[in-house]
């Protein structure tokens, strides 16, 4: 929702672009040369471009960790600067630069959902949490999953972004993949019971709800109860 | 009818004098007295919803796959332990309420505990004759943490099982006796032998609870024996106690205080998730998630473990002290052990072996307030390290900053907090002395002006 109104706002503000087909050598050149090089070679400042496919692309690109802000930085999610027909652009221009994987398309109502929390137990909750809550490696933000899309899990556990290892579909088959994302999208609203969930990351906001809700109200009752009846 | 009853009973058991002198027994009259009634209230919580637990868990390793009302745990391998706790969760009548409020209450218990301990500790309660009550009262607060992390570990979800290898290294990083320790406890390496959980169960719904039930038996006969402390007032003195007597006075403050900690607990257990174990999945060795943390009682030992750097003593190859040894064993050692100690040290050290039934204020004893507000900021500073990561994770602040600035500040700040409580306690006493002096002397101003009263 939030992409198509910024979607919308760009084609409304900017009637000249969304006209125009936007050119993917163009916008490189512009934002992503300085890095990535010409023609994608790679330079000190950013990884080779060549062959990392159209779905590193479009995995990068439409979560918002390119373009980066500085090079040493960890890509995070935010608002991508580009519409959804740059982004397009782009992608089929890095793709052209060398052989590599197409975007994936999974099909997370073939999955099962148990299959998947085992899978994500094994291989994914050590860094992202049983849940998805994300969490700290050394030398990384592991993010929470609630924005990932079926198809941006899908492309991030094949490529691996950042200190994420890769996954091939020797170790995660693609029917595997389709439980894996049935479960991450599943985790995003979990089957809730047992009243008001605090964040399903336990003991921490548990402990703030023990001192700052139970433990308040219990001495605001002494202080009452023990308040000195003078009669 | 009610009165031969009473006959009866008075007449066999010879209690009446007993009653009498329990009913007219004399309650101190402040808020802060309570508190340790709420634990107490608490624990009782804890008993009847523990009971109820007991009635369905099954504390077995053997495994099974998962066919129960829970779909997204359907055909899941786990163990029966897991499986009935999720049973007790979905299937059971009330169970997921009586299983939420027991772990509240076993939350709120140490919360109780905490704020009982400070208020003892503050004011001096703890001094001769007490000193003994005191000691019971802190070794029901280990026992609580220890009990409290029994039953966490119990329900062998992902959660506890990462606990549990926590505790095992912790155990294991003994010198010289851990590995003997631990495969004593495990009965062979982790994660251990079926044995190792009946173990746990026993000591979980049996020998714990009983020790604390004893411990607080021992506890409220030697406050009652020796009477409550007081506040310093008019007609308060050493030797005589004023405040409500059990009856009518004190009985339905009580009641009321119970009503009111059962309804807290019973409201939170309805209405606000713990521990949700159906997402964190059946345990496997090898397996385990982000920011996996015990409950918050044992929070301080997850920030002193994170904030030791890492190194081992070795000799040569042979590792001396591993290094969760530090935080892990050695800092709460060090914390019950002060706490322990802290009465003999302060009779050493002000020379003061005299009774005591009157309370200090904070401000009264500046060195012992002192002292005891940077100890606290000391080990809270810890405690909020072992969340670094979440605050990392919701709020962006660098993970390696917070480290580092928790490494110096857990020792800095408390001393600054030292120096200025005993600063604040001795300004407030001056202040109170030269409001004492004005005072009089504007009584002698007011007596020299006014003409003699004509009798
Ligand atoms: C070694 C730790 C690690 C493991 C294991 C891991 N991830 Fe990640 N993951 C990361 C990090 C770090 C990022 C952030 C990458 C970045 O900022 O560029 C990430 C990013 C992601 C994202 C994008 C999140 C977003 O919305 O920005 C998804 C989706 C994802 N991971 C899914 C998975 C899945 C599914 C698995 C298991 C198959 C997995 N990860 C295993 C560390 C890990
Ligand atoms: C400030 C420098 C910088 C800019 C500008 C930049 N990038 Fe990057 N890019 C990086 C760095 C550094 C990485 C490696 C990050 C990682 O490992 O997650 C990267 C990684 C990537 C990857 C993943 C490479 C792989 O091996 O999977 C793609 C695709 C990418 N960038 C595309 C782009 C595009 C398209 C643009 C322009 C819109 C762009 N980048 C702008 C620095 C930059």
């Amino acid at each position: 929702m939030r992409r198509l109104l910024a979607v919308a706002a760009v084609v409304l503000l900017a009637p000249g672009a969304a006209a125009a087909a936007p050119s993917g050598s163009g916008l490189y050149a512009e934002n992503c040369l300085s890095c990535h090089g010409p023609g994608g070679s790679g330079t000190a400042r950013g990884p080779r471009l060549r062959g990392v496919g159209a779905i590193a692309a479009d995995f990068y690109l439409r979560t918002g960790y390119m373009p980066l802000l500085s090079p040493g930085d960890q890509p995070t999610r935010r608002r991508s600067p580009f519409t959804a027909r740059q982004i397009d652009a782009l992608v089929a221009y890095v793709a052209s630069l060398g052989k590599g994987l197409p975007v994936p398309r999974p099909h997370p109502e073939r999955g099962s959902i148990p299959v998947g929390l085992r899978l994500f137990t094994e291989h994914c909750a050590g860094c992202h949490q049983v849940v998805g809550e994300g969490g700290y490696v050394t030398g990384a933000r592991v993010p929470p999953l609630e924005q990932a899309s079926a198809t941006q899990i899908a492309e991030a556990v094949r490529i691996g972004p950042y200190l994420m290892p890769r996954f091939p579909r020797t170790q995660i088959s693609d029917r595997q993949l389709d439980s894996l994302v049935a479960y991450v999208q599943w985790a995003k609203h979990p089957d809730d019971r047992g009243g008001w969930a605090i964040g399903h990351i336990g003991p921490v906001p548990e402990g703030l709800v023990a001192w700052l809700l139970a433990g308040t109200a219990l001495v605001a009752v002494c202080v009452v109860i023990g308040k000195r009846n003078e009669a | 009818m009610i009165r031969s009853t009473v006959r009866f009973l008075d007449e066999r058991s010879g209690g009446a004098p007993f009653l009498r002198k329990a009913l007219r027994y004399v309650f101190p009259d402040h808020w802060s007295f309570l508190l340790g009634e709420v634990a107490l209230y608490a624990f009782v919580v804890l008993v009847g919803t523990g009971i109820y637990l007991t009635l369905f868990f099954d504390p077995s390793t053997a495994t099974t796959h998962y066919h129960g009302e829970y779909q997204p745990l359907h055909g899941l391998e786990m163990t029966h332990a897991y499986r009935s706790v999720v049973d007790i969760s979905f299937k059971v009548k009330a169970g997921l309420l009586i299983r939420q409020t027991h772990h509240w209450a076993a939350d709120v218990f140490v919360v109780a505990i905490v704020l009982h301990l400070l208020r003892i500790f503050f004011t001096g309660a703890f001094r001769k004759p007490r000193d003994l009550t005191y000691y019971l009262g802190l070794t029901m607060l280990a026992l609580a943490l220890l009990e409290g992390y029994l039953g966490y570990s119990l329900a062998d979800d992902l959660l506890s099982g990462m606990g549990l290898a926590i505790g095992y290294s912790v155990l294991m990083s003994v010198p010289f006796v851990g590995a003997n320790l631990a495969e004593l406890v495990w009965g062979g390496p982790f994660p251990g032998t079926p044995a190792f959980w009946s173990r746990m169960y026993v000591a979980h719904v049996f020998l714990f609870p009983l020790l604390i039930a004893t411990l607080l038996g021992a506890h409220l006969l030697l406050v009652a024996a020796r009477h409550h402390t007081q506040f310093r007032g008019p007609r308060k003195t050493e030797r005589k106690v004023v405040g409500v007597p059990t009856f009518p006075g004190q009985t339905p403050r009580s009641l009321g205080l119970m009503s009111a900690v059962t309804a807290v607990l019973f409201l939170l257990g309805g209405l606000v998730q713990i521990n949700p174990i159906w997402l964190w999945g059946p345990y496997h060795v090898a397996s385990g998630t982000n920011g996996a943390q015990p409950d918050w009682y044992l929070g301080w030992l997850i920030g002193a473990l994170r904030l030791v750097p890492g190194f081992d003593v070795t000799i040569g190859h042979y590792t001396l002290v591993p290094n969760p040894f530090w935080g892990g064993a050695l800092f709460p050692l060090v914390v019950f052990g002060f706490l322990w100690a802290f009465p003999w040290l302060e009779r050493r050290f002000t020379g003061d072996h005299a009774f005591h039934n009157l309370l200090d204020r904070p401000r009264d004893a500046p060195w012992r307030t002192a002292i005891g507000a940077a100890l606290f900021t000391w080990v809270a500073l810890i405690f909020l390290a072992g969340s670094a990561d979440r605050v990392f994770v919701t709020f962006f602040v660098s993970y390696g900053w917070q480290i580092l600035f928790f490494r110096i500040a857990v020792w800095v700040v408390p001393v600054v907090v030292l120096l200025v409580t005993r600063r604040v306690c001795l300004e407030l006493q001056a202040s109170e002395r030269v409001e004492r002096e004005r005072e009089l002397a504007e009584e002698e101003a007011r007596r020299a002006a006014a003409p003699e009263p004509v009798r």
